[in-house]
């Protein structure tokens, strides 16, 4: 597994690059087929308000794929992941317009772990129309 | 009505084994926006050490969900799915899930606690390949809303 970010060049504090992702009901749709999710809250706006949400709203899973995106392409490595882990606190709306909703994701290496293991754990915010949508959402990596 | 307790602990059988798709991970590394060539390029892949593409962090939890739907559907547990939200979700990872990977998890529900009416549970899913090995463990917590009184 080969990390580009050297354990070394790393300090708690550091930032990694943050990124926006968008999403729209077709990103929901195209989701929901690769994953096998068909649950009907994530495309039918009429089942979605008759369960008492606002509209139709993302995967958790989706906006946890996203998320790590930002961990995955600052190490380089996918694999340079060893745990993940969130709670879902708030959903993502996802109207049904041209622009859909956002999802922003930003994160920083919290900690040193191991030294030896070459690991940091990552804690990560992401976040849509002003509300976090992710809690105690962290990453721990494996770096070069 | 709370569920019952006696079914912590409980471990349902290894499912048969999913056999991971080239194409699938790259359906779903596309679903995703994902564009990171480990996904789709077997030599992008070994350049970072992988024997063939890898799949991005959270594919593996189709394979676990459906798995955990062995707990989530058995009669005698009695959890009404329809009220069911996702709560928590983790990975523990010994390896990046592969293409050609036949992978098969055994679920076990490690808690079931009830708070304010709302029943929570805690699957573990442990997936292995076919040689046994460990890949990846995922822990799902699922929430069942309490009823609305009527």
């Amino acid at each position: 597994m080969t990390a580009k970010i050297s354990y070394d060049e790393v300090e708690a504090g550091t930032e990694l690059p943050a990124q926006t992702f968008p999403v729209s009901r077709a990103t929901l749709v195209q989701y929901a087929g690769a994953s096998g999710d068909f649950n009907p809250i994530h495309w039918n706006e009429k089942f979605a308000k008759e369960v008492g949400l606002p509209d139709v709203i993302a995967h958790g899973m989706f906006t946890m794929a996203e998320a790590i995106r930002v961990v995955t392409d600052w190490a380089g490595d996918p694999g340079a992941v060893a745990e993940y882990g969130v709670r879902f606190t708030k959903p993502v709306v996802v109207p049904d317009d041209e622009t859909g909703a956002l999802i922003e994701v930003s994160a920083k290496v919290a900690a040193k772990l191991d030294d030896d293991d070459r690991t940091v754990r990552v804690d990560l915010t992401a976040m849509s129309a002003g509300q976090k949508v992710l809690g105690m959402s962290r990453a721990v990596v494996r770096l070069a | 009505m709370a569920l019952d307790q006696s079914f912590v602990g409980r471990t349902y059988p290894p499912t048969d084994p999913y056999e991971v798709g080239r194409e699938k991970i790259r359906e779903f590394a596309e679903a995703i926006g994902d564009t990171n060539p480990a996904y789709t390029d077997a030599e992008a892949a070994k350049a970072l050490g992988h024997s063939d593409v890898i799949a991005p962090p959270t594919f593996v939890f189709a394979i676990t969900f459906k798995a955990a739907g062995q707990v989530i559907e058995d009669p005698q547990l009695g959890l009404d799915y329809s009220r069911v939200v996702h709560g928590d979700q983790k990975f523990a990872y010994t390896r990046p899930v592969r293409s050609g990977d036949r992978l098969s998890v055994t679920s076990t529900i490690e808690a079931i606690k009830t708070m304010a009416g709302n029943d929570i549970i805690d699957i573990r899913g442990e997936v292995h390949d076919e040689a046994g090995e460990h890949v990846v463990t995922a822990f799902t917590k699922l929430v069942a809303r309490a009823a609305q009184e009527a």
